[in-house]
């Protein structure tokens, strides 16, 4: 009884103290953390490891924020939110970014006055089917069986799939993925929609993964990306660079290894801009002009994350595709730094 | 004539002869018990065969365990094929389901304070505690606060002067009036809590530092959570229940109001809509920047929960009680709270223990909702465990993990409980 007293203090105490808010990047660098909002596990997106490590690519973008913003890529709070705690943890302000595979739509950009600090993951909704059933393609499934996350845009986008296409299904909604797993390998359902990348990591984790195949077509458009409180465009426009300085990186061929050498000084102006050799971008921002080149330092230019975390070595074995560069054919661009 | 010439009367007795054979030993038993006419044989038969079938179904997939490997896939090669448990990763991750994310050279100190939990149960647990066990009972809160969370030790002591300055505000203004005592204590004591506890402990710090390593609240995770809710709301749960309890059945209608109000809107609201206003909708009253503990606002949450339950339990307890207890403890002359201290209270929670005991079993498995709102309870970091790479697809290992440390708890509780029953068993029945 006294320890919830001896607390309700504590919180009175913090209470009266206050906090007067200048903007987000002042109360960043005065807490020397920042509060970077995940989910609470998903392969390849956010999972801490046996030592309370977290790793993935939502992960991996927080640190390179952290990077540039306070010096230190592990200067992060990791909170784990839900998809109902989400929105309201950012807004509330326990957050200060979220970074947690969020579809970017009109009305979570407008209506919840969220602002988008760009695309980290194009994603796309699809089925997988055990090979016994012999589906080739999703016109293949009329009448089936579907195994479906309650409360996403999945099950939306699956209605309104079908009904565009004529086609009746019968849904088996499920709270969550792990069950969905356990219920699509019981038999419970003839089909598991999903996300592609949650598709193919479900698919790595079987213990026979060939007898399933993900088929090719995607029903709809999943552009996953960080996002701020709207308001405050200075902070706003930190996580938007920061996105595009880890793609810009690809591009530019920067990675761990050469970004020290890089950063002395190259022929190439636009990549001596963005490590800070040549002009004031970093001054522009609100930072030092080395700060790109921390968050490239952090865990790496785009590709190397992707690589690390979700790609073709790594268990859960995804091809670039849609987040390849645009030079190689997909839709990952960076804007100009100049 | 003297009776003991009789010669028909018998002088010794006659040493008793075995039971007939049909009704003798297991085989008496088994009819009586298993076989007793056919919808008896047919059930033992089914529950055998049940029983039988599970067995076969589960022996060769526990007997078949591997502990030692890295990854689910390690796990497969193993087994190669056949079918078997994958334990090894409750051997890779038993500390984070146990302990969270708290930092692994600090666990002494978590299991330290569950360890001086039972001492501070002393009191309940034996039939005359010493008073000295009482005292530590008192403290042990800021003990345990003090281990789990670190930080300095002044500051728990400072929220205990808090309650010493209460008392002495009480015994200056006594003489005034009961009420007006009260009143002044706990706005005394509210704002030295407010106003001096912060002062004093760094004040004390500077002079004598006592500190040990700060553990942010993100940290606590896994069974430690559960159970510094599940503990903290069982033990306020209980006072507060029997003033609740005590405040339906008072005659003074603003305190019954209040008290029904209290318990009928709380009773009429599911826990996860409670937790969801802790961590959702208070966010949004509070000033920005508000550092406002979560796991704080989830136990108070919790505790009004279990209370509101509580209250209805101890006064099912109190309505059981013969009309004539309340009217001797009168007639004894014993004031209001005398009466109920010594006379009534002491009955109706002997008679409410299973119902109590099933409140605090439900209440510590409520814990685990705390997930959907974003704490790492230990389904919320099965869900964790399964993310990473290396155990995507492992199910059904963890639940019994997590079950089954569940059900010693409970099964525990539900033991101890009985045993209590019977300690305190003193009617006539």
């Amino acid at each position: 009884m006294k320890m919830t007293i001896a607390l309700a203090a504590i919180a009175a105490a913090t209470l009266t103290a206050g906090a007067a808010s200048a903007g987000t990047m002042a109360d960043v660098q005065a807490r020397g953390k920042l509060n970077c909002g995940v989910t609470g596990g998903q392969a390849g997106f956010s999972a801490p490891d046996a030592s309370g490590v977290w790793h993935g690519m939502d992960v991996a973008y927080c640190r390179a924020v952290a990077a540039a913003v306070l010096k230190d890529p592990n200067a992060v709070t990791f909170v784990p939110t839900t998809g109902q705690t989400r929105f309201t943890a950012l807004a509330s302000g326990e957050v200060d970014i979220l970074s947690r595979t969020t579809t970017w739509t009109f009305s979570r950009d407008v209506d919840l006055k969220f602002s988008f600090a760009g695309v980290n993951f194009y994603d796309g909704q699809t089925f997988m089917v055990p090979k016994a059933l012999g589906a080739k393609t999703a016109k293949d499934l009329d009448g089936a069986t579907i195994c479906i996350q309650t409360g996403t845009t999945t099950e939306l986008n699956l209605a309104e799939y079908f009904r565009k296409n004529d086609m009746t299904y019968e849904p088996v909604p499920v709270e969550n993925n792990a069950d969905i797993q356990q219920k699509y390998l019981a038999g419970a359902c003839d089909v598991y929609t999903s996300d592609g990348s949650d598709l193919a990591s479900t698919r790595s984790s079987f213990k026979d993964p060939q007898e399933h195949i993900i088929l090719a077509d995607v029903i709809s458009k999943e552009p996953l990306g960080p996002l701020v409180r709207q308001g405050d465009d200075q902070w706003a426009d930190v996580a938007r660079w920061t996105l595009n300085a880890l793609i810009a990186a690809e591009e530019f061929g920067i990675t761990t290894e050469n970004v020290e050498k890089l950063s002395a000084g190259t022929d190439n102006p636009e990549i001596n801009r963005l490590l800070g050799k040549e002009g004031n971008l970093g001054e522009q921002l609100g930072l030092d002009a080395a700060w790109a080149k921390r968050a490239i330092a952090a865990e790496g230019n785009y590709g190397e994350i992707f690589a690390r975390n979700v790609g073709e070595k790594t268990p859960i074995g995804l091809a670039r595709g849609q987040n390849a560069l645009w030079e190689q054919g997909g839709l990952m661009y960076a804007v100009p730094f100049r | 004539m003297n009776m003991h010439n009789v010669s028909w009367v018998r002088q010794d007795m006659v040493s008793p002869s075995a039971r007939p054979d049909r009704q003798n030993g297991r085989l008496e038993w088994t009819r009586k018990n298993l076989f007793n006419g056919w919808v008896s044989t047919f059930l033992t038969l089914a529950s055998v065969a049940a029983i039988l079938w599970l067995a076969v179904a589960v022996a060769p997939w526990l007997g078949n365990s591997v502990w030692q490997a890295t990854s689910l896939a390690e796990c497969r090669q193993l087994l190669d094929g056949a079918p078997g448990a994958c334990w090894a990763v409750i051997r890779d991750r038993w500390p984070q389901l146990l302990f969270g994310f708290y930092p692994p050279h600090l666990y002494w100190r978590p299991v330290l304070a569950f360890a001086l939990l039972f001492a501070a149960f002393a009191p309940v647990l034996f039939r005359s505690p010493p008073a000295r066990a009482l005292w530590f009972s008192a403290v042990y809160p800021g003990i345990a606060y003090w281990l789990i969370w670190g930080g300095s030790l002044w500051f728990p002591t400072a929220v205990y002067l808090g309650f010493a300055v209460a008392v002495g505000l009480i015994s200056l203004s006594a003489r005034i009036s009961h009420g007006f005592a009260i009143s002044v204590a706990i706005l005394g004591a509210v704002l030295w809590w407010l106003y001096a506890v912060e002062p004093l402990t760094s004040t004390a710090n500077a002079l004598l530092p006592i500190t040990l390593d700060v553990v942010a609240s993100r940290d606590i995770g896994g069974f430690l959570l559960s159970i510094v809710i599940g503990v903290t709301g069982i033990a306020m749960s209980l006072p507060l229940g029997i003033l609740l309890a005590l405040g339906r059945r008072s005659s003074l209608p603003l305190i019954h109001l209040l008290s029904v109000v209290f318990i009928e809107f709380i009773r009429g609201v599911p826990l996860i809509t409670l937790l969801f206003t802790a961590s959702l909708l208070l966010n949004y009253f509070l000033p920005p920047g508000t550092n406002f503990d979560l796991i704080l606002r989830v136990v108070i949450m919790v505790t009004l929960f279990a209370s509101a339950y509580m209250a209805e339990v101890i006064r099912g307890g109190l309505a059981a009680l013969p009309r004539g207890q309340y009217e001797a403890a009168e007639a004894l002359g014993l004031d209001y709270w005398k009466a109920q201290r010594l006379v009534i209270l002491p009955q109706a929670l002997k008679i409410s223990i299973p119902g109590i005991v099933n409140s605090f079993i439900g209440l510590f498995k409520d814990t685990t909702l705390v997930m959907f709102i974003g704490l790492l309870d230990p389904i919320a970091l099965a869900a964790a465990i399964r993310a990473n790479t290396n155990w995507q697809g492992i199910y059904w290992e963890l639940f019994i993990f997590i079950g089954a440390v569940f059900f010693v708890f409970c099964f525990g509780m539900s033991r101890y409980s009985m045993y209590l029953e019977r300690r305190l068993k003193t009617d006539h029945r």
